[in-house]
């Protein structure tokens, strides 16, 4: 059962919770698909009055830091000879960097990589490169919809539920 | 002419004759003197001499007869009267003593030569009696003879044994063992006399004028082991007999009677006893001899099958992880060909791709598994860990294939099962797993329930089977788990069969399922070690079928390792909420991770400062932190260094910073490297809200002792 927290407002109360229902099943999608997992809930915990646009500040963190390894990556692997240390250093802060966030799929695609690059294997490598960059768009996408239907509940005078 | 009453010598003085005369007479007197002191010395020292009368007379005799020449030498000159008087009287003494002497002499001579013909006599007899001496021992020798006779292995000869004298016979004559007279001898306990003629007393050739002596024969009973009962005399129920042959010696009168013969059949049960003492002796020579041989070759195979095994266990490790590298290219290239776009057949194919090769993946680990478990080699990892956890992964790991079955899977929890439990969380979690996912793959319809409870001592009399008897103690308590399925059961005859490696069960359901056969094999396995025992109950085909298992597990104390001193805790519940102004420091070198950590600590309240490499932390640092939090995942940084280095910095504990470690790995050996370097405590990531809560408001309680927070 979703938990509120936050402050209740003025607009129209079936608004609010048909945003707020649309928000809660959208984030219980992507954590049903594996996008997400549970540190992310943690993430949203820690959002309080003090703090109150930490998820966004991590997640753009994460874009960009995600970003730029990839960029790394992909530059190590078209040089040759290939330096497969450089490539699993990089894999190994991008894992780090989604276990953080609670990018549950690019981190078990991180995990794969990482066997590839410790087994040398080049074509591996490039596959797994491919699809982690295509996840990292996916989530960008997505986190971007969510933190977007935020901001409506929000405008709209309600709170943003909480998952348990 | 004066009267001087003188005596005038008889006649005229000659000057010279006299002279001489004068001489002889003084030497004579000397030596008639010295005699008798010479004989009285030689006497006194000689220890018999019978007779003395006879030398006093003699010596008598001698010195009157010296006296009377001394006296001669004053007759030679003019001399008086009285020199004549004592001259004659000297003189007629001198006659008697003689003449007594001479008569006395005439019965001791005699004697005297008597004496040396008696010694010449009986020097002679003593002589004779030696030389008559050693005729008789040899003769007594070449007479008196024992001999025994022992039967061949055949038992159809008697061979002869032992003689009184090896050298003089050839040891392995032999006689047929058939004869009358040794069938006489054997049929009766008694000695018996036999004739000295007979094969068994003709030991040596007779020389010719040797008449034999007197032959006795009795039979000495063969005892073996058995014979020897403790109380009793041994019984001579035994049928084989030696001969034992007595003969006296020749020329001699000597005849055998009859306390004689007694005593020859008293002796023979003596020598039976002493050969079977030997025999036995023999045997147990031999026994041993064997045994130690016997003892060699096992030591040697013994040595051999360590060898095999340690050959094959290098084998095994090698090809494991040989094994292990393609089958995870093909794993995980599989899954990645999952997410791109494929036809359905494609799907298809590529989901058969992974099916098979994760079958293969856990056949490999199963066969890795169970023969390091067959050879004693494995052991359990023992750690506390959540045991309702363990359920509920199970649970969710099976739902899913039970829900694409329609099965409907129940877990039962009891309420006094205790949440953290010490044991092989891996291995109990494979158990379950194994026993569940059974019960999944056999049923086709209906429900499955788990229940696991404390198995109370009434329960372990009740559990089958019988000789399976846990006791339950302050430490440890028994984990009960039973999985009902309500499928397609098990034929009560093919129960036994189940855990067996590799028997297939030949049922129906079986085709379908695959499975190396090995599950159950290493559930047992696991089950034993944990002290426990694994059965499975089944009233027989679509009935359905009961697994139960029992194992062992620790009651973890209040602090999770013994090794770390016992914290007073006032209330477990009792956790700071607020740790307003805390001033933590952070080092993590990855962004977002840093941004994590910042966001948790800022959200309980912290002071954050975050830093992304260990060069900064040493930097940063100072007495205010009260708490550093470091990342130690990231190649490239020695956390354990800059943790020494911190402790170098600060070496009062009050003062120092309190150091905790932020890990992604779950082994041990990161543990103890933490332990190591000093660190006060280790958080497993991934971090929530609660864990950090948790961690933070133990340490600062507890101050600087470590406490092993590692599954918190």
């Amino acid at each position: 059962m979703p938990r509120f927290h936050g402050q209740s407002n003025h607009a129209p109360v079936d608004i609010v919770n048909q945003l707020q229902k649309q928000y809660v099943d959208y984030l219980s999608s992507l954590f049903h698909e594996g996008v997400l997992d549970d540190q992310f809930t943690q993430l949203q915990k820690l959002q309080d009055e003090s703090n109150p646009d930490f998820t966004v500040e991590v997640a753009t963190l994460f874009f960009v830091d995600s970003d730029k390894l990839i960029n790394n990556m992909a530059a190590a692997l078209e040089r040759s000879p290939v330096d497969f240390k450089q490539v699993d250093a990089d894999v190994h802060q991008l894992k780090g960097s989604s276990s953080s966030i609670g990018a549950m799929r690019v981190k078990n695609l991180c995990i794969t990589f990482r066997s590839f690059c410790e087994t040398q294997s080049y074509e591996g490598c490039l596959i797994c490169l491919q699809q982690v960059k295509n996840e990292c768009a996916v989530l960008k996408d997505k986190l971007q919809n969510l933190f977007r239907m935020e901001q409506q509940i929000v405008g709209a005078g309600g709170s943003v539920p909480l998952m348990d | 002419m004066e009267s001087c009453n003188c005596v005038e010598p008889q006649w005229p003085a000659d000057e010279l004759l006299m002279k001489y005369q004068y001489l002889s007479d003084f030497f004579i007197a000397l030596a008639y003197f010295s005699i008798p002191l010479e004989l009285i010395y030689f006497v006194k020292k000689s220890a018999v001499f019978p007779y003395r009368w006879v030398l006093v007379q003699f010596g008598a005799f001698i010195v009157l007869c010296g006296a009377t020449h001394l006296i001669n030498l004053w007759t030679f000159a003019i001399h008086s009267r009285t020199v004549a008087y004592v001259m004659t009287i000297a003189k007629v003494l001198t006659a008697a003593v003689s003449c007594i002497t001479a008569l006395m002499l005439v019965h001791i001579i005699p004697d005297l030569l008597s004496v040396k013909t008696r010694e010449l006599f009986l020097k002679n007899k003593a002589a004779e009696l030696d030389r008559e001496m050693g005729l008789i021992r040899t003769q007594e020798e070449t007479g008196r003879h024992c001999a025994l006779w022992m039967p061949t292995r055949s038992g159809l000869e008697l061979q002869l044994s032992y003689t009184l004298r090896q050298q003089q016979n050839p040891v392995g004559y032999t006689v047929p063992i058939h004869l009358p007279v040794i069938n006489r001898v054997f049929s009766s306990n008694r000695a018996l006399k036999i004739s000295p003629n007979s094969p068994v007393a003709r030991i040596r050739p007779l020389a010719g004028k040797y008449i034999p002596g007197e032959v006795v024969a009795v039979r000495v009973p063969l005892l073996h082991l058995s014979n020897f009962q403790i109380n009793d005399w041994p019984e001579l129920s035994t049928k084989r007999y030696a001969l034992m042959v007595l003969m006296l010696p020749s020329d001699s009168a000597r005849q055998w009677h009859v306390h004689e013969l007694e005593l020859v059949e008293v002796v023979a049960d003596q020598v039976a006893v002493a050969l079977s003492h030997a025999a036995i002796l023999e045997e147990s020579m031999r026994a041993r001899d064997l045994l130690m041989e016997q003892n060699v070759a096992l030591d040697l195979a013994r040595r051999e099958a360590e060898t095999a095994i340690r050959a094959r266990n290098d084998f095994l490790a090698v090809m494991n992880h040989e094994m292990r590298t393609p089958m995870h290219a093909i794993i995980a290239l599989s899954s990645l060909l999952q997410e791109t776009e494929l036809t359905p057949e494609q799907r298809l194919m590529v989901e058969t791709i992974m099916k098979s090769s994760n079958l293969l993946a856990t056949l490999i680990n199963d066969v890795l598994d169970l023969s390091r478990l067959e050879d004693g080699s494995f052991q359990l990892n023992i750690a506390t860990f959540n045991l309702h956890a363990v359920f509920r992964e199970v649970l969710n790991l099976i739902k899913p294939v039970a829900s694409v079955k329609k099965l409907l899977i129940t877990l039962n929890l009891a309420p006094d099962l205790p949440e953290y439990a010490v044991g092989d969380e891996k291995r109990l979690m494979q158990v379950i797993l194994n026993v569940v996912g059974n019960a999944v793959k056999f049923s086709k319809e209906g429900g499955i329930s788990i229940t696991a409870f404390v198995a109370k001592a009434e329960y372990l009399r009740e559990a089958r089977p019988p000789e399976f008897i846990p006791v339950p103690s302050d430490n440890h308590f028994y984990l009960r788990v039973q999985v009902r399925d309500s499928g397609s059961g098990i034929n009560p005859q093919d129960i036994p069969k189940l855990f067996t490696k590799f028997a297939h069960n030949q049922s129906l359901a079986t085709r379908n399922s695959g499975g190396s056969g090995l599950g159950l094999a290493i559930c047992k396995r696991f089950v034993t070690l944990m002290d426990g025992h694994i059965w499975i109950e089944s009233e027989g085909i679509g009935k359905g079928c009961t697994a139960t298992f029992i194992v062992g597990l620790g009651i973890p104390e209040k602090l999770n390792e013994s090794k770390f001193p016992v914290l007073p805790r006032g209330s477990s519940n009792h956790v700071l909420a607020n740790f307003s102004g805390l001033k933590v420091l952070v080092m993590d070198d990855n962004g977002v991770g840093r941004a994590a950590t910042k966001g948790l600590l800022l959200h309980l309240g912290c002071d954050v400062t975050t830093v992304s490499s260990g060069d900064e932390l040493l930097h940063a640092v100072s007495q205010e932190h009260k708490v550093v939090l470091m990342d130690i995942c990231t190649p490239g940084i020695d956390s354990y260094e800059v943790a020494v280095q911190i402790h170098r910095l600060y070496s009062q504990h009050h003062e120092r910073p309190l150091l905790v470690a932020i890990t992604g790995s779950t082994d041990k050996v990161t543990k103890e490297n933490c332990m190591r370097v000093g660190m006060d405590g280790v958080i497993q990531k991934p971090v929530s809200l609660d864990k950090m809560r948790n961690v933070l408001s133990e340490l600062l309680e507890c101050g600087h002792q470590m406490s092993s927070l590692a599954r918190v």
